[in-house]
């Protein structure tokens, strides 16, 4: 059977993900920092879809562990996907490094460190797909999220140097670019409905995404043109802009 | 953030903080941190429940935990939606205990407000099929709670619409199915007394409901349709069916895109629509098999039919009287038919005993009514409610977004003794909500 590797499972999108593929009838491996709390969705894995789901203890911050972690997977999944990210404080992270470098630090070292390990390992195996949810945020800074944006920003040019490596080895790297999401990381701040999708959006997306071996793409699809837009603004007068 | 919240009646429509979360421990810290709450499922409670300052949506805590597919025992977290239960059980022949006329709703919803449906005189409400289940109260603590532990709590917590705490984990019985089909049989009744009596004659049924024509006066004063059901079996079904007999053939689904304006709902399309469905039975009598959606949730077929009514909303208005005062829903269907107010839905059962401390069924007749909200509705509401105090009966609290705190402590004869078990586990008055604010239980 098929698996995926959820890296970050205890998120509303996580969740969303796991059951998109587990209804395509993919086995579960769902790691995250306190593998306990996620019994229960392991538990409805199993019970909704009748797929095999498993539990792993994984902290991106531990970098130090992940290569451990890695092995201690009872298989090598077909896909992994990186789900996990802190949006943070933007305000705080500018006056307090600790905040910052959790953002870096949870965003892009994170996420380069286990992906390393699992490229290595797909790059080996000449298979396997690699999706990374990185953010919008990250296509130009702006004043109110750039520590976020930032990172993001890494962790994009990541996927693609990653992406331009890894397909002269017959393995498929995505990244996920989602805008607006109603998730518990969001619910604090109001969003535009119509640009705004839900975790099942983009679960749904993902799956696609990687059956059709998408290079990048944008949830909701307005996303990319809304970008388009942001990226085009000159300098001189983005800088003027409170955005 | 602040949000515009309102249930399924579209009336009353709050500002509310809403908040949502996917482990224990977040809700934990939520509740400990914040006041003024009031958890809160799928929205499709007619009234204020679960409209408050703060309200916690369950829907993110949504996992299903435990499912014995030998003895049929179901153990969930209280946001799990009984559309996605019956996803899960059916095809395993399995059916859920109790189910109300929709299923887009929570456990933890059908729960609080102990909710009841078409086989209530067999089978009880949702109550009476609960092994146990865990409440957050007041000071934070999680307690779990059954017939046997804790039993105060218990009996506060069901029908208790969220004022001892958030209900956050249910294990309940199921009920044993061999065919995802109803065998159902529909009886016009020529009026009121023909159905009453139908009712009694067609008692030994598992499922029964009556829709009633409320508009209609003199001799067909209350013609009905009665409907009656019983899981099918196998060998109840056609060829086709029986291929498959615990799965349902997939439907398109219709969908109401924007509100209506209000004036398509009035007493002449109602009087069309009522005399259609009345006639479109043409037998007195028609027997057949259907899949179990239409027969239990017809109106789930229309996503956001509530949306019929146009801007203003509605309400909807369920009383129950007790059995020996029949006579009571004459004098109420009177005031009605003579008001020219009637609804659409006009749902008249039977409801059989039940021990309750402040859940709403008891033994007798309830009729469930929709009525648009405009100018002098409420007052002829309270009308309405004199009368059902006057033959002792009572309003469903689901339905609930008007009723006087008065005839609330009027009615329901374990009020005191609830109130007290609410103080007792959530002291600080820190579940609460637009309901138990106007109904005085925590204020």
């Amino acid at each position: 059977m098929a698996s995926v590797l959820i890296l970050g499972a205890g998120s509303d999108m996580a969740v969303a993900i796991a059951r998109e593929f587990a209804a395509k009838k993919y086995d579960i491996l769902l790691a995250g920092r306190n593998s306990q709390a996620l019994v229960p969705l392991q538990q409805d894995l199993q019970i909704r879809f009748n797929v095999k789901a498993t539990v792993h203890d994984f902290d991106a911050l531990a970098f130090d562990t992940h290569t451990a972690f890695y092995k201690s997977l009872p298989q090598i999944p077909d896909i992994t996907i990186c789900v996990f990210g802190y949006l943070g404080e933007q305000e705080k992270a500018q006056e307090d490094w600790q905040e910052s470098a959790r953002i870096i630090h949870t965003n892009y070292t994170g996420a380069v460190s286990i992906l390393n390990v699992v490229a290595e390992s797909y790059a080996a195996s000449g298979k396997g797909v690699i999706v990374g949810i990185s953010s919008v945020a990250g296509e130009r800074g702006r004043m109110s999220n750039y520590m976020y944006g930032s990172a993001k920003a890494g962790f994009t040019a990541y996927l693609s140097g990653l992406r331009n490596r890894l397909f002269h080895k017959g393995v498929h790297v995505m990244s996920v670019q989602p805008g607006f999401v109603n998730t518990r990381m969001t619910q604090h701040l109001k969003l535009p409905p119509v640009i705004t999708g839900q975790p099942e959006d983009v679960a749904a997306a993902i799956y696609k995404g990687v059956v059709k071996k998408k290079n990048t793409i944008y949830v909701k699809w307005h996303w990319r043109y809304i970008m388009l837009i942001i990226k085009s603004i000159p300098e001189g007068i983005f800088k003027k802009l409170k955005l | 953030m602040q949000k515009r919240l309102a249930n399924w009646g579209n009336y009353p429509a709050i500002a509310s903080e809403e908040s949502s979360f996917t482990q224990e421990d977040q809700l934990r810290n939520f509740i400990s941190s914040n006041h003024e709450l009031i958890a809160r499922g799928n929205g499709r409670c007619y009234g204020d429940a679960s409209l408050g300052k703060h309200s916690i949506s369950m829907l993110k805590y949504d996992k299903v935990l435990q499912f014995d597919t030998e003895k049929g025992i179901l153990e969930t977290q209280a946001g799990v939606t009984l559309d996605q239960i019956l996803d899960i059980i059916v095809p395993k022949g399995w059916f859920l205990p109790i189910t109300p006329g929709t299923k887009f709703i929570t456990i933890g919803g059908a729960v609080a407000s102990d909710v009841h449906g078409k086989n209530h005189h067999v089978d009880g409400a949702f109550s009476n099929h609960i092994i146990d289940m865990d409440v957050i109260t007041g000071n934070g603590e999680t307690v779990t709670c059954s017939p046997t532990q804790h039993t105060e709590l218990y009996w506060a917590t069901c029908g208790g619409m969220g004022l001892t705490g958030v209900i956050t984990r249910v294990k309940f019985d199921l009920k044993k199915i061999e065919t995802a089909y109803i065998k159902q049989t529909q009886i016009k009744a020529k009026n009121l007394e023909d159905v009453i009596r139908l009712f009694e004659e067609y008692k030994h049924y598992t499922y029964s409901m009556a829709w009633i024509d409320c508009l209609k006066q003199g001799d067909a004063f209350g013609r009905s349709i009665l409907i009656v059901g019983e899981h099918a079996q196998p060998e109840e079904l056609s060829d086709k069916q029986r291929k498959a007999p615990l799965t349902l053939p997939t439907k398109r689904k219709l969908a109401v895109p924007f509100n209506l304006p209000s004036f398509i709902l009035n007493t002449l399309t109602v009087k069309i629509f009522n005399w259609l469905y009345y006639n479109k039975n043409l037998k007195r009598e028609i027997n057949n098999v259907v899949p179990y959606e239409p027969f239990f949730y017809p109106l789930d077929a229309i996503l956001h039919w509530n949306r019929g009514y146009g801007k203003a909303g509605f309400v909807q208005y369920q009383f129950v009287l007790p059995l020996e005062h029949k006579d009571g829903l004459v004098a109420i269907l009177k005031r009605i038919s003579d008001k020219g107010w009637g609804s659409f839905l006009a749902v008249l059962k039977v409801f059989g005993n039940q021990n309750s401390l402040i859940s709403f069924p008891m033994e007798g007749y309830t009729l469930a009514l929709d009525f648009p909200v405009r100018k002098g509705l409420f007052e002829f509401l309270d009308e309405l409610d004199e009368i059902v105090l006057q033959y002792g009966g009572r309003l469903y609290l689901s339905k609930d977004a008007r009723m006087k705190q008065e005839v609330f402590w009027k009615s329901y004869p374990n009020a005191e003794k609830f109130a007290s078990i609410v103080q007792q586990y959530n002291p600080d008055k820190r579940f609460t909500s637009l309901q138990s604010e106007r109904l005085l239980l925590t204020k």
